[in-house]
């Protein structure tokens, strides 16, 4: 089921287009969409550039064919000779020396299209003024088109510099689109005071949930700052270089603290992002929504304040990090449980149940995967980093820095992977349900996304532990066995994913297909 | 719950598939022995002079011509350490463990500093997998065509004893890197690329991968030397110096000890790393007490009459 346009507890019924209306008629070009008249490469224009399904498939596709492409570089690609097929191919240019500034840029480039989507998102469930949703969404769209394209061919196909200053270009339109986000998202904005007290607000009316995502807009713009500071000293006092090698190192410069602070939070905060966005699909609400969204905001400005404080006070920074996650991880917690709750209900409702037991109760929740799936991911996601990260902390000294730091960079980039991925397939399971997925396809999907990506996270975390139990001598057989079950876990989401794109792309080839109801929504605003 | 129950099936079924060999069965391989005919008690001379440094390409200055071994310290050379220091008693063996003393590092109280107290250190567990040098009590001998394989399981003391005890130390990290790299800009010893048969690394292929698995185990030193063994080819793969296994094979303990916090730190990659980490500048580290079945060295010398 598609979510409103946008936000349904704000009062307002935004499809109406009240403030479109006034907007879009000041626009000419805008008066001269008429589905009739669109030609079939026009309608698609629309509908990959104009609407947020489009747009989210577009970064989606170009994101997939990055993974799918870039993938055969490292791992079990590079080692079943897969690697040198493609280098040839495509003619990649690896030049040993610079790995690390490329691995930079290929981090930035995927990061900048998931921003973007999460973006799409936002501008789609938020309330917020028609020019102002058109211009972040061209922005966003530009930017990270720019960096992706530019970027992958600076650090991949030889060293142009002019691309170089292109990718620069399309981040700097990533942070652009940003301030317009934080504009946007005003929530001191009467327009968009919040009557219904089913939501969290304050007595004036502020409707706390657009505070939380405000205060996340300032939060990612001030900590992109970071990394753009140490970027600036590039060549001049700054060198290239991959942060999670020299995390045991106790003596950095002020700009590697910088950098490593503002991968940290950048990640958080994409974290942040999709547990606000699931939030509003899910419409959250209640006493749980009320304690949450306080919880969230101020998780949220402890733990940016804290890795902000880490090139200053790196000493104290940590535990004011610690203090902001656990509001933030709480907030987290509470949209879960009421997810959760809600769906059992509603499915149980569904089957006329009035009285179910705890299995009755189980099966109502596994009930629709993609509803289930992503607030599952959130759990799973602490079992995986969260909990790690912890149990890492209190074992420093014991274990972790006696491992040789090889190791610590297997747990650390590990760490990364599991938790950028567990996010992206939280996205996956939301747009799946935004394209209206049904039936047994619904089932299939959301089931292999979660088990797949979970078996292989599973596997990825027992790898990075294995020196617990198991000398090098002796871990092949173990190692064997979590490369497979990796392997096949991501094999089947990645798999899965392409069968999905593939299917809204056909359906963008069908007459009556899904897509048109995007371009007709497009269509009625206009030309109201 | 049909497809839940799928997924989990297929995912038993990998769990089964997957399954290789165990540890003793690996302990009990059959290796034959291969003669590189690379001399093992060769040194290499590396001048004085200036050379890059790192992945960022700092110039830095050496002041003094030094040597360097040739290949890692074998089996064979370790065992022969070990049985003269026993003789000499700079060594002992207690509880199936090798000791020896050591004077214990500056402690400066940092966070997380290591504390590297004066004392009798371990130098090599005796009777764990993966070692290949066996102690009946009186004296210790190589396990039958290991003799030419890299010394491992050896910890940052024992590396050090075995340079102390000839005279020798081991090399600084920059003296490593120099004599890996040589003075012009290269990223492996030999050049700017990597092919499987050139060095001993993560799925290279080489013939002991199809023994002991994708990670295979240790080659003799010097066996990437253009010989062809058994139908597999290698290629020379030397550095500017003519040092073999500079990249792969097995990381080799340095001697530099950094104040605050005490790591030792490796170079040079293992038959355990993908082949980016046999890059001349790649570092690895751990405490000194660590051992791996990854971990060699080698020793470096000063030129008589020079520094």
């Amino acid at each position: 089921m598609q979510a409103p346009a946008l936000c349904w507890h704000s009062g307002f019924d935004v499809t109406a287009g009240y403030e479109i209306k006034k907007e879009y008629k000041r626009m000419d070009v805008m008066r001269t969409v008429n589905e009739k008249n669109m030609s079939l490469v026009t309608k698609w224009f629309y509908y990959l550039f104009q609407s947020t399904n489009g747009l989210v498939l577009v970064a989606m596709s170009i994101t997939a064919l990055v993974a799918a492409v870039w993938g055969t570089l490292s791992g079990p690609m590079a080692e079943y000779g897969i690697k040198e097929i493609f280098v040839r191919l495509l003619g990649f240019d690896l030049q040993p020396l610079q790995r690390d500034g490329r691995l930079v840029i290929l981090y930035h480039t995927i990061a900048m299209a998931v921003i973007a989507i999460e973006v799409y998102f936002i501008t789609d469930l938020v309330p917020m003024k028609d020019r102002q949703r058109t211009s972040i969404n061209a922005t966003v769209t530009f930017g990270y088109l720019l960096s992706m394209i530019f970027g992958l061919s600076f650090g991949y196909f030889g060293h142009n510099f002019l691309w170089h200053g292109i990718y620069l270009f399309g981040l700097s339109l990533m942070f652009y689109s940003g301030l317009l986000l934080i504009v946007a998202l005003n929530p001191w904005n009467k327009e968009y005071y919040v009557r219904d007290n089913e939501y969290s607000h304050t007595r004036k009316g502020i409707d706390l949930e657009r505070v939380a995502f405000f205060t996340l807009a300032v939060a990612t713009i001030g900590s992109a700052v970071f990394g753009a500071a140490a970027g600036a000293f590039f060549g001049n006092g700054f060198e290239t270089f991959l942060a999670e090698d020299i995390i045991r190192t106790p003596n950095k410069t002020p700009l590697q603290l910088s950098v490593i602070g503002h991968l940290h939070i950048m990640l958080a905060l994409i974290a942040v992002a999709i547990t606000l966005i699931v939030s509003r699909w899910l419409d959250f609400k209640g006493v749980f929504h009320k304690i949450a969204m306080p919880c969230m905001i101020f998780g949220t400005i402890i733990l940016t304040l804290g890795v902000w404080l880490v090139v200053p006070y790196e000493a104290i920074a940590h535990i004011i990090i610690y203090v902001g996650s656990v509001f933030a991880m709480f907030a987290a917690l509470m949209l879960v449980i009421d997810g959760w709750r809600n769906q059992i209900q509603k499915r149980l409702k569904e089957q006329n149940i009035t009285n179910a037991g705890f299995f009755k109760g189980f099966q109502a929740l596994l009930h629709d995967p993609l509803k289930f799936g992503p607030l599952w991911q959130m759990v799973f996601m602490n079992f995986n980093t969260s909990f790690i990260g912890i149990f890492l902390a209190v074992k420093l000294d014991k274990i972790f820095r006696l491992w040789p730091m090889r190791e610590e960079r297997i747990t650390l980039s590990g760490h990364w992977h599991i938790l950028s991925t567990l996010i992206a397939s939280i996205i996956l399971m939301y747009y799946a349900d935004r394209v209206g997925l049904k039936g047994k396809t619904r089932q299939w999907f959301g089931w292999i996304v979660i088990i797949g990506t979970d078996i292989a996270f599973a596997a990825a975390t027992l790898f990075s532990f294995k020196r617990l139990g198991l000398s090098e001598f002796g871990q092949q057989k173990f190692v064997d066995i979590l490369m497979l079950l990796m392997d096949i876990g991501l094999g089947l989401t990645l798999v899965f994913l392409a069968i999905f794109l593939i299917w809204r792309f056909i359906d963008m080839l069908k007459v009556n297909g899904s897509w048109k109801k995007d371009i007709a929504k497009i269509v009625k605003e206009v030309k109201k | 719950m049909k497809i839940i129950t799928l997924h989990i099936l297929i995912m038993i079924l990998s769990v089964y598939i997957g399954c290789g060999i165990d540890v003793n069965q690996k302990s009990k391989i059959d290796v034959p022995y291969v003669d590189t005919g690379v001399n093992t008690n060769e040194w290499a001379l590396i001048h004085a002079g200036k050379y890059y440094k790192g992945a960022h390409l700092h110039v830095t200055d050496i002041t003094y011509d030094y040597q360097m071994m040739l290949t890692d310290v074998t089996n064979e050379q370790y065992a022969k350490y070990l049985n003269e220091a026993l003789a000499r008693k700079t060594i002992v063996v207690e509880n199936n463990e090798v000791r020896g003393y050591y004077p214990g590092d500056q402690f400066d109280n940092y966070k997380h500093e290591f504390k590297i107290k004066e004392g009798i250190k371990l130098h090599v567990k005796l009777n764990e997998p993966g070692l290949r040098i066996k102690f009946d009590g009186k004296s210790f001998t190589v396990q039958n065509r290991f003799q030419n394989h890299p010394m491992v399981m050896v910890t940052w003391f024992g590396a050090k004893a075995y340079c102390d005890f000839y005279g020798w130390r081991l090399p600084t990290e920059t003296e490593w890197e120099k004599a890996a790299r040589g003075t012009d800009k290269r990223a492996y010893p030999w050049g700017d690329t990597i092919a499987r048969n050139q060095a001993n690394y993560y799925c290279s292929r080489d013939p002991y991968e199809a023994l002991f698995g994708k990670q295979g185990g240790t080659t003799p030193v010097g066996f990437y030397n253009g010989k062809t063994y058994d139908g597999y080819a290698t290629v020379k793969s030397v550095s500017p110096y003519g040092l073999y296994d500079m990249a792969g094979n097995v990381w080799q303990w340095t001697g530099d000890d950094y104040p605050y916090m005490h790591y030792r730190y490796m170079r040079g990659g293992s038959n355990g790393n993908y082949e980016y980490d046999l890059r001349v500048w790649s570092r690895n580290n751990a405490g000194p007490e660590y051992y791996s079945v990854n971990v060699g060295f080698r020793c470096a010398r000063i030129v008589a009459g020079k520094k």
